[in-house]
This record gives C-alpha cells, sequence and structure tokens, in this order.
C-alpha cells in the first residue's frame, strides 16, 4: 500500500481543496487515489454502477493543465466526485438502477452535472440508486444491492445507498444524491455520512431524471459539514432550464457552516417526530445532541405539528401519482429497453409498450405506478390526491408555526439504524417508515440535513436532523456545524465506518 | 359481409323533427418562433428529427419552460373572443399512451384555462348569431407518425410506424364554444361561419398562419340531435380531420342526417370520434369513448402557475387589431361596396384575400372581381378554400396591374391566372414564358391595321365618313391576325388616326 | 371520502395495470390486489388531518413562485444523430416503432 494515496481518501474534501490549491498535491494524485480505492473496494460494497476510469482521469489532467497555466477555480476545483445515477452524465451510462435504461447514454448533461464539471470536479463515477430512487434500502437496484461499510449484512438506507456508502468508505471524498421523502438523509444517517436536501428550488433538477417532480431536490453527500456547504455553493443556485428554480442566491451557507454558532438560536424539537417507534440508541443519541445545543448557548422548545401524523400518508398519495406519470415516458419507443411479448405474433407498438414496462420495471416501481394511477383515476382523485394535496398544505402551515416559535428544528433522521439486508424487502409498509421523519419536508419544500450523532446501541451510526424555512439553508450549516465540533471533540475524530479504515490499496 | 352505406335522412326532413346542437373545438398552432415548453424552432417540415432536443422528445430529466410569447398570444386570443382572462391558472397533464406524445402525457390545461366565458357573433346572411366561447386553453402539439405498410422482409410482412417529432411541443391553443343553438336549418353555415370569422380574427391578431390545408387551424365538431321540443341534450358525436371551411358545413350537414336516421330507426347514438373524408363528405366511426378515457388530469408540478398582471392583460388588450364586426363595416364604407356585394365577399371567404389586395395596389372592385369570379371559380371546382389555392393577394393585384398597364386583357389575365395556378411562377414571368404580352410593336399594329382597311374598303369609307361606331368591325379583324394578343384600345386610336 | 377504500381486486389491478401500460401477468396480478389493498387503507387515513381544519387550499408545488417564462429565442437542437442515438431501431431519420394502433 501506498501511505500518502490512503493519507489523501483520508482528508475531507476542503482539506483536498487546500492541497490541490497550495500545489502540495494533484488532482491527477487524488483522482487516481479514490479509483484505486474503488477498484479495491467496490467489489464488495456495490456502490457504483459505472467507474469512468478514464472521463476521471482526463478532467484531473486538465484541471491541473489549467491551475498550472495560472487559472483560478472555485474551492472543490480538482476535488473528484460521485454522482448518483440519476443524473444524465455525457459520456457515461444512466440507468437510474433500472434495466429500463440499462446502457442509454444521454446525449446532455443535468445542470448539477454542468456545474461539476465547470468548477474543476472529475466525476469518478454513477453511484447505485433504488430504481428511479423508489426505496429506502438500495435493494431494489435492478442491478445488485449496495452494501453498508459499517456492516455489510447490511443495507446502506436508500434511494441513495451508493452515494452514502461511497463517502462513508471513502470511496469518494464526496457525492451528489437527490432527496424526494429522505432518499440523501437516511442514507446519511445508516452510513455515518452528512447529506443535505436543499430548499426546493434550490438546486436546479434539470437532467435529474424525475421520480416526483414537487419533491425532488438534489444535494451534497459528504463526510463534513463545510464539505457539503462548498459543494452545495457549486452546484446550487438559479437555473433558466427548470421553471421550479428559485431565482434568488443561495444563501450564506459556506460562511454559516465555518461559523458553527448556536447561542442565542431557538431550537425546536418536533414532538411528532421521535419516541415511540424510534430505537432505543437513537433516541438516545439524539437527546444527547439537544443536551450539547444547549450547553453550547441554544434555547431549546418542544414543537407540534399534529398533520405530521399523517405526513407518511400524503406522501404516499403525491409520491406515486407523480411517479405514475413521470415515468410514462418509459416505452420503448424513443430510448431504452425494447421487449416483444412472448407468443405474439406481429405485435403493436401498444403490446410492445406493455410488454416492455412489465420486463423493464422492478416491482417497487410497478406497484408505485399502479399506486398512483390508482389515486388519480376518476372517481377517486379528490378523495386520495386531492386530500393529499391539501394535508400537504397543511404539513406545510404546520411548519410555518413550528418556525414562529424555533429558528431551526430538530429530530432523528430514521427511526432506526441500518437494518439487514431483506429484512423490511416483504414488507413496503415496513420499508416506507423509515422515511417518517426526512418526508415532511419534501412535502413543504423547505431544506433538511442529517448529521452523524454518534453510535448506537448497537454499534451502528445514528443520524440527527435539522430542518429550517424555506431558503434559510444557512441555519442548517450553522447549527450542524457547532454540533459537528462539538460532537468530534468529544470522540477525538470523525467516526469511521470498519470499511473505510481498510487500507488493501495495492501501492 | 359486405359494406353498406349508413341510412341516412334528407336533411330538411331530419330538421321537421329534431334540433340539432353544435359544439366546435378549434385548435389554433402558434406562429411562434420556438415551441410551448423549448428552444426548438417551431416550423412545420424541416428534414425528420431536425427541431428536437431533450425536453420536446421527452427525454429522461427534461424540464418545460414555457414560452412568453405563446402565453402572450393566447391572452390576446381570449381578449378578442371577449373572455375574462384566468388571474392564475396552472398547466395539468393530461396522462395517456400515444407514440407520437414523446412524454406520454400533454401538458396542457384542465379546469383552470388561461381564457373562459368569452363570445363572438357570427354574420351570416345579413344575421348576427352569438356564439358563446367556455374556454381558450394553452396546449402542446404532438409529433407526426406516418404508417409503413406491407414492408418486405420483415418477419411476417409486419407493418410498422415511423416517428418524428419535429412538431412535437409546437404551441397549440384550444378554443372551445359552449353548444351552439341556431336554427336547424342555419346550422352547418353557421358552423363554418364561425370558423371562418375566427380564422379572420387570428389572422387579423397575426398569431398564426391559421391554413386549414396545413393543420395550423384544426376544427372538431361535436353535434347532436334532440327531437324538436325536448330540452336534455342528445348524445353527440365528435368529428375530426374537418380541413376547410366548407368541410366544416358538409360535417354538420351529413351528421345531422345520420343521427336523425339511427333516432328514427329507435336506435342510440354511440358517443364516438368519428373521421370526416373529404371525397366523399362523409363521416366514419373512428374510436369509442371508453374507460381508456381516464385522462388522470393533475397540475403539472414542472411548471409555475400562470398569473398574469392586470397591468399586462391590459397592455396586451391596447394591442387587439379593431374587432371584425367593426372592421367589415368600415371597410365596407372604404371600398363602396353594397351590402350585397359585401356579403358575398364575406361569405366566400374574400375578406382578407381582397383586403390584402387592395393593399397591394387593386381597385377594391377589380379585387372583388377577380376572387369573387374567376378564383371562385376555380376554388370550387378543386373543392378546396379560396385561401387554399396557390395565388396570393400580391399576385392578383400585379395582374390587375397588366390590365391597367394594357399590357394584358382580361381574356389573357385569365390565362396568367392559369399559369400562377399552375406554379409557372409570378405573373411577369408568366406572361413571359407563355408570351402573352399584348403587342405592343408599334410596326407590326400599323401594318396589321393597314392590311385591316384595305381588305374592308367599305367599312373604312364609313369611318372616313364620321361613322366612328363602324370600327369595331376593323379592331375585331386586328384582333382576329394578332391572335388577340393585342390592346383593344390602341387599335382602335390607330384606325381612327389613320382614317380621319 | 372513502376511509377504508374499497376492496381493490384482482380485475382493479388489470384495469390499472391497462391505463398505466404495463402486461403484468396473473401472478404480479394476484400478489399486487393485496399489497395494494394493504397499502391504500394506510394511506386512505389521509383525509384524517382535514378534519377540523378549515378551507384548506390544496398545494400542488413547494414554493409560491409564479409566471416563469422564457423568451421566445431559438437555442441549438440536438443533431438527429443525437437524438436517434438510444432508439431501438430508427429508419430514415425517424424512430422505427412497432405498427400503430387506433387513433386518437
Amino acid at each position: 500500500m501506498s501511505s500518502s494515496d490512503s493519507d489523501l481518501t483520508a482528508l475531507t474534501a476542503a482539506e483536498l481543496a487546500d492541497k490541490l490549491a497550495s500545489g502540495e498535491t494533484t488532482s491527477v494524485e487524488v483522482t487516481q487515489a479514490f479509483l484505486d480505492r474503488i477498484d479495491s473496494l467496490d467489489g464488495e460494497l456495490h456502490s457504483f454502477l459505472h467507474v469512468d476510469h478514464d472521463g476521471a482521469k482526463a478532467a484531473a489532467v486538465d484541471v491541473d493543465a489549467r491551475r498550472g497555466a495560472g487559472e483560478s477555480f472555485p474551492s472543490l476545483a480538482g476535488v473528484p466526485i460521485a454522482v448518483k445515477d440519476l443524473l444524465c452524465t455525457v459520456g457515461q451510462p444512466t440507468t437510474c438502477g433500472s434495466r429500463i435504461l440499462e446502457g442509454w447514454q444521454p446525449p446532455y448533461d443535468a445542470t448539477v452535472v454542468s456545474r461539476l464539471r465547470r468548477a474543476g470536479m472529475p466525476i469518478l463515477g454513477k453511484t447505485n440508486l433504488d430504481e428511479f430512487a423508489m426505496g429506502s434500502s438500495t435493494e431494489h437496484s435492478a442491478y445488485g444491492p449496495t452494501r453498508n461499510p459499517w456492516d455489510t449484512d447490511r443495507t446502506p438506507g436508500g434511494s441513495g445507498g451508493g452515494s452514502a456508502a461511497a463517502v462513508a468508505a471513502r470511496l469518494a471524498p464526496v457525492a451528489v444524491g437527490t432527496d424526494t421523502g429522505g432518499s440523501i438523509r437516511q442514507p446519511g444517517a445508516l452510513t455515518g455520512t452528512v447529506g443535505v436536501k436543499p430548499t426546493y428550488g434550490g438546486v436546479s433538477r434539470y437532467g435529474i431524471v424525475a421520480m416526483a417532480s414537487s419533491l425532488d431536490q438534489a444535494g451534497p453527500v459528504t463526510r463534513t459539514v463545510l464539505d457539503a456547504a462548498l459543494l452545495h455553493e457549486i452546484i446550487g443556485g438559479h437555473d433558466p432550464m427548470d421553471s421550479t428554480s428559485l431565482d434568488a442566491p443561495v444563501p450564506g451557507i459556506v460562511e454559516a457552516a465555518r461559523r458553527g454558532d448556536v447561542s442565542g438560536l431557538r431550537i425546536g424539537v418536533v414532538k411528532e417526530l421521535g419516541g415511540e417507534g424510534f430505537q432505543s440508541g437513537v433516541q438516545a443519541r439524539f437527546e444527547e445532541s439537544v443536551a450539547m445545543l444547549t450547553e453550547a448557548g441554544a434555547t431549546v422548545v418542544e414543537v407540534s405539528c399534529p398533520s405530521f401524523a399523517q405526513a407518511l400518508a400524503t406522501y404516499y398519495l403525491v409520491m406515486p401519482s407523480e411517479v405514475s406519470s413521470n415515468l410514462a415516458r418509459f416505452d420503448a419507443m424513443r430510448y431504452g429497453l425494447r421487449v416483444f411479448p412472448e407468443g405474439v405474433g406481429d405485435p403493436s407498438a401498444e403490446q410492445v409498450m406493455a410488454a416492455t414496462r412489465d420486463a423493464g420495471f422492478g416491482d417497487e416501481v410497478k406497484r408505485r405506478i399502479i399506486l398512483g394511477t390508482y389515486a388519480l383515476s376518476s372517481g377517486y382523485y379528490d378523495a386520495y390526491y386531492g386530500s393529499a394535496q391539501k394535508v400537504r398544505a397543511l404539513v406545510a402551515r404546520d411548519f410555518d408555526r413550528a418556525f414562529e416559535q424555533a429558528d431551526v428544528l430538530v429530530s432523528p433522521t430514521a427511526p432506526t439504524t441500518a437494518f439487514k439486508m431483506g429484512e423490511k424487502l416483504d414488507d413496503p409498509m415496513a420499508m416506507y417508515l423509515q422515511d417518517v421523519a426526512t418526508i415532511p419536508a419534501n412535502l413543504a419544500g423547505i431544506p433538511g440535513l442529517s448529521l452523524p450523532a454518534g453510535l448506537a446501541e448497537d454499534g451502528l451510526p445514528v443520524g440527527v436532523q435539522f430542518l429550517a424555512p424555506l431558503q434559510a439553508d444557512d441555519r442548517l450549516y450553522n447549527a450542524a456545524a457547532a454540533l459537528e465540533r462539538m460532537l468530534l471533540d468529544k470522540w477525538g475524530g470523525p467516526l469511521l465506518a470498519p470499511l473505510a479504515t481498510t487500507s488493501e490499496v495495492p501501492a | 359481409m359486405t359494406m353498406t352505406a349508413p341510412a341516412l335522412v334528407d336533411f330538411d326532413e331530419a330538421l321537421t323533427r329534431y334540433e340539432p346542437v353544435m359544439g366546435l373545438e378549434v385548435h389554433v398552432e402558434l406562429n411562434t418562433a420556438t415551441k410551448m415548453f423549448c428552444g426548438c424552432p417551431a416550423v412545420f417540415g424541416g428534414e425528420p428529427n431536425t427541431n428536437v432536443c431533450p425536453v420536446c422528445l421527452g427525454l429522461p430529466g427534461a424540464l418545460p419552460v414555457v414560452n412568453e410569447k405563446a402565453v402572450e398570444s393566447a391572452i390576446r386570443i381570449g381578449l378578442a373572443l371577449n373572455c375574462e382572462i384566468a388571474e392564475w391558472c396552472r398547466f395539468a397533464r393530461k396522462n395517456y399512451f400515444y407514440p407520437d406524445m414523446p412524454k406520454n402525457f400533454q401538458t396542457s390545461q384542465y379546469d383552470e384555462p388561461i381564457a373562459f366565458d368569452g363570445w363572438m357573433d357570427v354574420e351570416l346572411d345579413g344575421e348576427t348569431y352569438r356564439v358563446e366561447i367556455e374556454r381558450a386553453h394553452m396546449e402542446e402539439d404532438t409529433g407526426k407518425s406516418s404508417h409503413m405498410g406491407g414492408a418486405t422482409g420483415r418477419i411476417h410482412g409486419a407493418d410498422y410506424s415511423l416517428l418524428d417529432y419535429n412538431r412535437a411541443g409546437i404551441p397549440l391553443i384550444e378554443i372551445v364554444t359552449r353548444p351552439i343553438f341556431v336554427p336547424g336549418d342555419k346550422a352547418p353555415a353557421v358552423a363554418r361561419a364561425y370558423v371562418q370569422q375566427l380564422r379572420d380574427l387570428i389572422l387579423a391578431l397575426d398569431v398564426s398562419d391559421a391554413r386549414m390545408d396545413q393543420g395550423s387551424l384544426r376544427a372538431d365538431v361535436n353535434l347532436s340531435l334532440r327531437p324538436v321540443g325536448v330540452s336534455t341534450l342528445g348524445t353527440r358525436t365528435e368529428t375530426k380531420n374537418v380541413n376547410s371551411f366548407r368541410s366544416v358545413e358538409r360535417a354538420v350537414r351529413y351528421e345531422i342526417s345520420r343521427h336523425a336516421a339511427i333516432l328514427d330507426d329507435g336506435g342510440l347514438i354511440l358517443q364516438e370520434t368519428r373521421h370526416f373524408h373529404e371525397d366523399t363528405g362523409t363521416t366514419s366511426s373512428g374510436r369509442e369513448k371508453s374507460d381508456a378515457d381516464d385522462y388522470r388530469y393533475f397540475p403539472e408540478p414542472d411548471l409555475a402557475p400562470v398569473a398574469p398582471s392586470r397591468e399586462w392583460v391590459e397592455s396586451l388588450r391596447a394591442t387587439l387589431p379593431e374587432p371584425p364586426g367593426e372592421r367589415r363595416r368600415r371597410l365596407q364604407g372604404e371600398w363602396g361596396f353594397s351590402d350585397l356585394e359585401m356579403r358575398d365577399t364575406v361569405g366566400a371567404g374574400a375578406l382578407d384575400l381582397v383586403a390584402a389586395t387592395i393593399a397591394s395596389g387593386a381597385p377594391a372592385a377589380a379585387a372583388r372581381k377577380w376572387w369573387l369570379s374567376e378564383l371562385a371559380r376555380r376554388a370550387n371546382e378543386q373543392g378546396v378554400d379560396l385561401a387554399a389555392l396557390p395565388i396570393t393577394p400580391a399576385d392578383v393585384a400585379a395582374i390587375q396591374k397588366l390590365v391597367e398597364a394594357g399590357s394584358i386583357n382580361d381574356k389573357l389575365a385569365r390565362q396568367v391566372f392559369d399559369g400562377v395556378l399552375a406554379g409557372e411562377g409570378t405573373p411577369d414571368e408568366v406572361v413571359q414564358k407563355r408570351g402573352l404580352a399584348v403587342v405592343s410593336d408599334e410596326g407590326a399594329l400599323s401594318s396589321a391595321v393597314d392590311r385591316a382597311i384595305e381588305a374592308n374598303p367599305d367599312v373604312a369609307d364609313k369611318i372616313r365618313a364620321g361613322k366612328v361606331a363602324a370600327a369595331g368591325a376593323l379592331i375585331g379583324a386586328v384582333m382576329k391576325e394578332m391572335r388577340g394578343q393585342a390592346d383593344a384600345g390602341r387599335v382602335r386610336e390607330l384606325i381612327i388616326s389613320k382614317l380621319t | 371520502m372513502p376511509d377504508s377504500p374499497p376492496d381493490i381486486t384482482r380485475d382493479d389491478v388489470a384495469h390499472l395495470a391497462g391505463l398505466a401500460r404495463i402486461q403484468l401477468d396473473d401472478a404480479e396480478l394476484e400478489r399486487l390486489a393485496p399489497e395494494l389493498q394493504k397499502i391504500l387503507e394506510s394511506v386512505a387515513t389521509v383525509s384524517e388531518a382535514l378534519e377540523g381544519a378549515g378551507d384548506v387550499a390544496p398545494m400542488s408545488h413547494p414554493t409560491p413562485i409564479t409566471n416563469v417564462f422564457r423568451k421566445d429565442e431559438v437555442t441549438p437542437c440536438l443533431t438527429p444523430g443525437q437524438a436517434l442515438a438510444g432508439a431501438p431501431a430508427s429508419e430514415g431519420q425517424r424512430f422505427l416503432v412497432p405498427k400503430i394502433l387506433g387513433e386518437e
């Protein structure tokens, strides 16, 4: 093994950026170190669906050359990154973890991807996910599950288990995920990484394959709060290609992440997001976090959001309805898989569409499409979709009221630590409950952040979630940075997944 | 079993027992530079799949952004139809699978149209019929499929289809009337006049080229019958493929006769889509309405609601052209047409053609004459609308100028029309290519006149004696020799100057 | 509002699958019916949150932005090669698909 390479993968993105800026290392060295680590460890984890050795190295050579020529870059130039395989990338396949898009090469880059390229960040590859981001364990990927680097018999959460596992195992310093009901934050909690879902509209959705358009939001997956802020700053901001993109500057998130001062901050504990149904070790780490924030000068109030009792039900009506429409385009006509029905001579386009959608979609995707078709169909619209949209408004109203009493809200991110592979696969409702604490933020569009808060009694990581009002993402970074600093002091360093300490990288 | 033509009841007889109720849905393709939701050119034709991008191809991840000009056009159409303009409205997704629709949903508007509750006064034979407009909303066009038959070398010799998405995403405005109740005998003509006058309005707004023959204005005709004296509406059929004003009228007539025959027989009208056939003037069954028509509309989450400010709406109102009724009255005064002449002009769908011809320099009477006689006859022979003839008002004005200059006469002008309509070029080019110009070579004319005088000494003497009216016989002889290609007036002048 | 949803039968699932253009086989239909029933029973409670809430405007968009428009200006298109690169089949620069039945 090469000690300098393993040192590089242990650094945070901010630290790597400093070394790159000072010339202590090069993007080629850094990128190679991560590619080597992927080659040696990802066979077991399966966090990547595609690794782009050549493209990443070429981008690293390019950024080194331009830096050598005196060009100045944003903060993370030269730092490599992993991208969830839900984002369109020219030159790499985009499969969404689905057979229906196996091998599809998009002719265009997602706006987030363009911004990463422009910022000089080599893209290591595309990370695994539940098919079309539908799931909470990454077991619904058509290409096989990702394993949790803390315990490879367990899932890393989902849908963004690939990005979270890759960052937790130091196969990438940072990654991009997407969060529709918790797909960045819940895997963050289950793998001991930082995950941020920005304010809806804060990061462009253009080129991100839609699951539920009114809920989807891309965001950073990192090991530190500062890294998340640095990445968020690069990918965020207005995009005229996305009509729901907010035409406002990204709030001062990097400055907030560096500040980390909660004195005088009002922190609201959401009564409905904790207690019953939450694992005791999860609840214990959460309560310790709140106590630490209090010691650091924050005032704590309890807030109640009664409509959250129906947030999960609301989500499981709104989301599948949008899914049923968004996924209609996968029909074997213009791109992707084409399957001819068995035993039908001379099949029609209609029959080929139906056969392809049966063969190309997995069970969870079909379940949600059928559920959404039902919720939107005539006769049921008012009772299901219509009611759900009203409850959605109530969830937003509950948040508005809570934010009159508190500057940020906190809760455990997920009700449990990482669960065993297969444990919830046959019980959709049990799987859906994983997102009970993360879903309200998606319904209301507000930003949320999950920060590792320690290990539970089972030795697995626990996440604490911070929530802030629309467009007040900086509050998340400020509060989370304060807690992170205190926790790191207490632990004497970052929590490392057992697999992350493996250094089997060939010299 | 052989196909039998459906039974029909004579139109007039049908009206003794039933009242027709019509509804018209007109789709107008806007003339914006770009598509409804992306920056691809919104143009007809072109090489297949050249005007496409991730958005209008429905590629995974692509997102729509509304074309501001299309919203502006929609509001202007709404205002011109005396509609309310929504203070806040959303787009909706209409979900159904069809290969020419890239996303398998159409981005449209559902229960929140941008314009609603309007009306248009349709003038017909000196009467005014108010057609109420239920709504005008924005949506996008589909791509085009071509069905390829009997391909060889394929398993089972299967047919297949080819898809071109150049048209996918071109902005459409759908204008829907409320049920139209007019005296049955007037219904077909009112339907035609509505579509015609709506087209005039669209053209005046300059929001579309509104060509029925090219599909940039499409009309669907809804029709139901109810027994005279009954107030509940009957089951309606929706006839598509109606590609000319004339066809609108014929489709209404045909459906009235067909419905009446079924109802007379005690039968039930199927609620279905029907297709109009231009060649036979009949309709045939398309698709029956069914459960599959559950379109599962819901608000389009990818697009922000449209909330036009009242200032914007009022500024657009200020850009509206003169209302068509007022304009017709003004033009009639300016042109000096009688009521009958004006009615004929409007009825022939020639108002804008005549106006444009006059604007190109022709006198009003001449413009009317050419369009309503010469060209109307040809359009009728070919079964197409006047506007669909391949000749422009500028061409007509140019031909009239040639006549006035004495370069051609009326008889030659007809041949110039033939040439232009046959695609032989501009009027000047046709005159040149066909050698139609009157002979203006004074030498040739003069010797022809001399020969005519010599051959008709009696007539010449009469003229010498002051009977100038006798010149006609000599003129005839000269024209015959010149095979009609001479200016009769000039011939007359020459004869008289030589003999007096 | 149905607090307990109507029973979802195998035929209901088949109808929904038809609307969604998915050719589910018998085993899938049999499995999905009770699964959907269970999910629907748990989401049917959604309207409970509305009791006593008064008039609530349905929320379709999480942020209140309106009037997001683009100027009517042409932007670059894909080349036909790019457009057709992912097509399962093409001919003459067009997407080739099995015969289309029925007409809209």
